[in-house]
């Protein structure tokens, strides 16, 4: 019996929604392929894409991530997403997947970099993570285990205390009733959130092999489809 | 809490993946995406790959980055002959989370406020080469020139930092290949000069090299080449026995995580007892299912 480089793959038939129609949000931040990838991985019909009609066609939207806040939301408006993306989410109520710097523009402002207001979906503030007294090392990079709490099912296909891959200089404030997820780093700090379809991760979940693919796949499962919605 | 990583690095040397000895003798082991999927399926933490050619060549490898990133389910750096903030988002855009630069930061600092402003700080790791002179000093290593400079690491380190890299990648060139393990006195004085994370590599030969670099303060990564290209599963046994013999808390998550496997001393997995052997005629693990 030898082990040979055996991949978890995933048998699109075993999941309920093979076929999903996902759209990541291209606004020129972040690694999207990968976010893709992961999704492609998992069955979905994935797009890169910030045309107005893809993104009405979505079943479900993935907003990744990685760079600056004032930056991304220069660029969501230069690119004209920021009405579309009100309009599908709030309106619409569309399922939203928001990763890294993605999940922090749910919030209504962030202080990174000067003073940036952002989306607005997800009551909270973005701040800068407070290492005066730990002396911990920023940005807060690598693996650390996520507390799943709250009531969401996010967290439902992986053990207790599974790693995520993290990489970030600023933390989610918000009100505990949107936190699905935490972590520790000289304080408690927010991992995850959620706010009926809108849901935001701090790590990164295209970059955290298995554990990852199981967390998108909580995801992907809460999204309805022909009307029956799955409890996430 | 955050725990430290271990991480792969993958040195490419004109399309092949090679061993590194001092700096400049290089073994084949063979085709880089081949290694890159080995140490992801056996749950690396990171993975860095450098290719070693590309600054002579004139610029940074997109294809190899293209190839690489299709089946790296963890964070891949790419550093090698990166010379501009432009050079960083192409690297970024064919697949790469993160860009390492060396000789580029010397040549011209400005490149990482720059590739920050359109990648993010955390996207940037600055690459640093240390050797010791021959009073035992320590020194910045040119790798282009192929000696050391009159530059003081620490003091480089501040300048990294300064500029706004995210992370700081230290090598020590003379202990390339060595399995004589990292350059603890030089990573400790370094290390205290900084507040970013640092990864450390360079020498690596057994796990207990690992467990010595992770006790050095503000060391996030331990990182080798080298010695994870010997064996299969060499990432899971290593993370293995570096808990169960060295008290290391790393993450280990794979469903075949060794736990309780006999060990020789030189850290590889020992062969299990005859009658354990004749149990396991097969093993059912529904554990990994996605």
């Amino acid at each position: 019996m030898s082990d040979v480089i055996r991949r978890a793959t995933p048998r699109p038939s075993a999941i309920r929604r093979a076929g999903l129609n996902v759209v990541v949000i291209d606004y020129g931040m972040g690694n999207v392929r990968s976010v893709q990838r992961a999704l492609e991985r998992l069955g979905c019909k994935a797009t890169i894409s910030a045309e107005r009609t893809t993104i009405e066609g979505a079943q479900a939207l993935v907003l990744p991530g990685v760079g600056a806040f004032g930056r991304a939301m220069e660029n969501l408006h230069a690119r004209k997403l920021r009405d579309v993306l009100d309009e599908q989410v709030l309106r619409v109520s569309k399922p939203i997947l928001g990763i890294c710097l993605g999940m922090q523009l749910f919030a209504d402002s962030s202080e990174e970099m000067g003073h940036h207001d952002g989306l607005g979906w997800i009551p909270g503030r973005v701040l800068r993570i407070d290492t005066k007294d730990s002396g911990l090392s920023l940005p807060h990079v690598g693996w650390s285990p996520v507390d799943a709490c709250g009531s969401s099912d996010l967290f439902g296909r992986t053990p207790p205390r599974t790693h995520f891959y993290f990489d970030h200089t600023y933390h989610y404030a918000c009100d505990r009733s949107f936190v699905v997820g935490e972590i520790n780093y000289g304080a408690r700090l927010t991992a995850a959130i959620r706010r009926d379809h809108i849901v935001g991760v701090q790590f990164h979940p295209e970059k955290s092999q298995t554990a990852g693919l199981k967390l998108i796949r909580s995801f992907l499962e809460s999204i309805p489809v022909e009307g029956a919605k799955v409890a996430c | 809490m955050l725990k430290k990583r271990l991480m792969g690095v993958v040195v490419v040397r004109s399309g092949i993946a090679v061993q590194s000895f001092d700096f400049g003798r290089y073994l084949p082991i063979g085709r880089p995406e081949i290694l890159v999927e080995a140490l992801d399926s056996w749950g690396v933490d990171e993975i860095s790959v450098i290719d070693i050619s590309a600054t002579r060549r004139g610029g940074p490898n997109v294809d190899l980055v293209r190839l690489l990133s299709r089946s790296c389910q963890v964070p891949l750096t790419y550093g090698g002959g990166i010379r501009t903030a432009a050079d960083m988002a192409t690297i970024v855009q064919a697949g790469a989370d993160k860009v390492m630069v060396n000789q580029a930061f010397r040549r011209d600092t400005e490149i990482v406020p720059e590739g920050a402003q359109v990648l993010g700080s955390q996207c940037i790791v600055v690459s640093l080469d240390v050797t010791r002179r021959e009073d035992g000093s320590l020194a910045v290593y040119d790798y282009l020139a192929g000696k050391a400079t009159d530059e003081d690491p620490a003091r480089l380190a501040v300048r990294i930092e300064a500029a706004g890299a995210g992370e700081l990648f230290l090598t020590f060139v003379d202990r390339d290949g060595s399995k004589r393990g990292y350059d603890l006195d030089a990573a400790r004085v370094i290390c205290a000069a900084v507040k970013i994370p640092v990864t450390l590599c360079g020498g690596v030969g057994h796990p207990s090299h690992f467990a010595a670099g992770l006790e050095v303060d503000r060391v996030s990564a331990v990182a080798a080449a080298n010695f994870l290209s010997f064996t299969e599963h060499s990432v899971t046994t290593t993370k293995a026995v570096l808990r169960a013999r060295f008290g290391a808390d790393l993450r280990l998550d794979t469903y075949f995580d060794y736990a309780g496997a006999p060990f020789e001393e030189s850290g590889r997995v020992a062969k299990k007892d005859d009658a354990i052997l004749k149990e396991l005629l097969f093993e059912f693990h529904p554990q990994d299912v996605v």
